[in-house]
């Protein structure tokens, strides 16, 4: 059972500190909520843990299994089960979307010393998987996150997800830009992996609404670079009924 | 220290699958280094070529010995022509693939040539250093009267043909090293589609330098009389020799009214050759030409397809890629004449750079005045690897006429860290992200290839990333 720790974190960016003493535990099959205002530090931290090179770490540690993961790449966390879904996924020109992810598929294989999938069976889990998340055939051969909607970009890294079988998977902002069928789709496939598949959630929001889907065991306030309170699913129904405005209220009072 | 190694073995690497040399013993013919009158009349002689032949060749030479070195573009003036070997002959010409002799054999093994061979059965001509030692054509080909030979037996059986259009595209004086190919040209191809014949399959030839300080000068003229339509493809490589070799060819396309020819090249020279080639293309009514060129490896080139757009209806096209690494300069692009109205071309030019590689695009687009409605547009995308890496373009356009409709676009870009971390945040390492990323950005000249080599390409692509990360 992985669980990935996070100990008094501090990360800054440009010599500007985002993230300042933040303490979180998730454990594979868990679902997590990260709730706050814009501006409190939620997107710096899911890339803090992917270990975007331009987030440094000033304090604090990340933990797998009771290893740090601070000196490691990005491509070795997620070896180590690890993956982020992209609020804003990077457009690569002329790389075929099953390409790449036939790619990624295999060295994560190659590190858990399977063979590399074939082309064929690869294609088989492909359709399956585009056909669950409600994706149109022709993802296959576009090209990666380039020209995609919104709601496209969502799912398809949602898809990633699916294929790729991480053990904890970060969710930055997953919900803005799909409607609510889509919403729902999402949402329920994740629900699935966190229960089948023993996936362990963060999913890092601003609305509430996804919540209606997802169904969180823990719900966290995070407000200026840290959590503020935690608590079960009540606390997001509270948060959209009253809003930040008592976290934000006590944090200038400190 | 290990660093430097990494670095050494990274350039030193990239060419090792290709760096299989034989000795010489075998070879029927070596002729003394440097060039004069009887250099060039006793190539003729062994050719057995007529008299025109030999006295077009002593023009070149005239023209090669007066101009001066060209002192624009890439550095040129290490080349010592005193010291080249000029004509080298391996062995007779094959007819069957069973005659070719097995070292021959085992470097199309290793390139994958059989599996061409086996693939199209079409036309496969392959030279090594000036002679073309194995030429098959299917017999539908010859059954529909269509030429694929090496330019010596074209020569040969087909003198009247080929002194009809040979050095018209290309003046025997055109520049230096086209005269010198004049002079000393051996091998290439001939190839003629008569009225209204399409070949589907590709023609292929290939051609490589494999003894030290060889010169290769191979000829290819290729007419495509009305209505008729082809793809050619050439390969080129060289094994890695401690001194320089020269590569300079010359290839001449006529495109006569409503025909369409595609010229794809895929060159991998080893990273000490110099490669200084003209290609020159008219177009008549009508006609489309397409010039499909990538450049990967050499210490040089130079190299700017060029299409004259001779008639109303004439289209032209050039797609141009090329793959500066570590000590290269690729001086590389187009050249489109509208002389005549009604006529539309597209210029396409994609480099990548790495290390101190430094890649160049010089482009020409000229419109003549009463070329009428032309429309034409150019691109030039530039990727740099690092920051040691360097880019250039020198894009001149020559337009004296009011209705011309052209575009010019060019963008230099980097590879995006937020590119990177995406893909490595998938578990794919740096360099295979950046490998992937290279491959995308030239996407758009793969698709244009024939499948095996645009295998072979992109195999060519990730052999020159190894070691470009950390």
């Amino acid at each position: 059972m992985t669980s990935m720790k996070i100990k008094d974190l501090y990360v800054s960016i440009n010599e500007k500190e985002i993230v300042k003493g933040l303490n979180l535990e998730v454990k594979q099959g868990e679902v997590h909520a990260i709730m706050g205002p814009n501006g409190s530090g939620k997107s710096t931290l899911s890339f803090a843990i992917m270990g975007h090179p331009k987030y440094k770490i000033s304090s604090g540690d990340i933990l797998i299994d009771d290893e740090s993961i601070l000196g490691l790449s990005p491509d070795e966390r997620a070896k180590k089960g690890l993956f982020l879904s992209f609020q804003y996924p990077a457009e690569i020109p002329g790389v075929k979307y099953s390409n790449f992810l036939r790619l990624a598929l295999n060295s994560k294989r190659k590190y858990q010393g399977l063979e590399p999938i074939s082309v064929m069976d690869f294609h088989k889990i492909f359709k399956q998987e585009i056909k669950n998340l409600g994706i149109d055939d022709s993802f296959a051969s576009r090209y990666l996150n380039e020209g995609f909607s919104g709601g496209e970009k969502k799912r398809s890294e949602i898809l990633q997800l699916s294929i790729l079988k991480p053990k904890i998977a970060i969710l930055d902002e997953t919900d803005s830009g799909l409607d609510i069928d889509a919403l729902r789709i999402v949402a329920e496939n994740v629900n699935k992996m966190a229960k089948k598949n023993n996936l362990g959630v963060l999913v890092i929001t601003h609305y509430q609404r996804i919540l209606k889907y997802l169904h969180p065991d823990f719900v966290h306030v995070m407000v200026d670079g840290k959590i503020v309170n935690s608590g079960g699913k009540k606390l997001a129904e509270e948060l959209e009924e009253k809003g930040y405005s008592i976290y934000v209220k006590e944090v200038a009072a400190e | 220290m290990i660093k430097s190694e990494k670095e050494r073995l990274a350039t030193e690497m990239s060419y090792d699958k290709y760096n299989f040399r034989y000795d010489t013993k075998d070879y029927k013919v070596i002729f003394n280094r440097g060039l004069n009158e009887d250099v060039v009349k006793e190539i003729s002689r062994i050719k057995q070529e007529p008299e025109w032949m030999t006295e077009f060749r002593l023009k070149g030479l005239k023209a090669f010995q007066e101009k001066p070195m060209p002192q624009w573009g890439a550095n040129l003036n290490e080349i010592n022509f005193d010291n080249i070997i000029y004509y080298m002959k391996p062995s007779d010409s094959k007819k069957t693939w069973e005659e070719v002799p097995m070292f021959i054999k085992e470097t199309f093994d290793r390139l994958g040539i059989p599996e061409a061979e086996r693939k199209f059965l079409a036309g496969v001509s392959s030279q090594f250093d000036s002679e073309v030692i194995y030429h098959s054509v299917k017999k539908e080909l010859e059954e529909k009267g269509v030429i694929f030979l090496s330019m010596d037996e074209g020569l040969k059986q087909y003198s009247e043909l080929v002194k009809k259009y040979f050095g018209t595209v290309i003046p025997f004086d055109d520049n230096k090293f086209a005269a010198l190919n004049t002079s000393v040209w051996s091998g290439g191809s001939f190839v003629y589609i008569p009225k209204n014949i399409k070949v589907d399959m590709p023609l292929q030839a290939y051609f490589r330098i494999n003894a030290a300080d060889i010169g290769q000068f191979e000829r290819t003229l290729i007419v495509l009389d009305e209505g008729s339509q082809c793809t050619y493809v050439e390969g080129c490589s060289a094994p890695r020799y401690s001194s320089e070799s020269l590569h300079s060819a010359v290839v001449e396309i006529i495109a006569l009214p409503g025909s369409k020819v595609q010229y794809v090249t895929l060159q991998n020279w080893a990273s000490n050759i110099y490669n200084l080639v003209t290609k020159r293309s008219h177009a008549y009514k009508d006609a489309s030409v397409y010039w499909i060129d990538c450049n990967l490896g050499s210490k040089v080139t130079m190299k700017y397809p060029s299409i004259y757009l001779l008639e109303e209806g004439a289209r032209g096209e050039v797609l141009s890629v090329a793959f500066a690494g570590k000590g290269q300069h690729q001086d590389a692009g187009a050249k489109i004449i509208h002389v005549a109205p009604n006529t539309t071309s597209t210029i396409t030019s994609k480099s990548i750079s790495k290390s101190n590689g430094r890649a160049t695009y010089r482009g020409l687009l000229k419109v003549y005045p009463d070329a009428k409605n032309i429309k034409s547009s150019v691109k030039c995308d530039a990727l740099l690897i690092d920051k040691e890496s360097r880019t250039d373009t020198y894009p001149t356009i020559e337009i004296d006429e009011p209705t011309a409709t052209v575009t010019h676009e060019a963008t230099v870009g980097k590879i995006g860290e937020d590119q990177i971390f995406y893909l490595t945040s998938r578990g794919l390492s740096e360099e295979e992200a950046t490998t992937l990323i290279v491959l995308g950005f030239v996407q758009p000249f793969t698709r244009l290839l024939p499948m095996e080599y645009a295998v072979e390409f992109n195999r060519l692509i990730e052999l020159e990333m190894e070691g470009s990360v950390g």
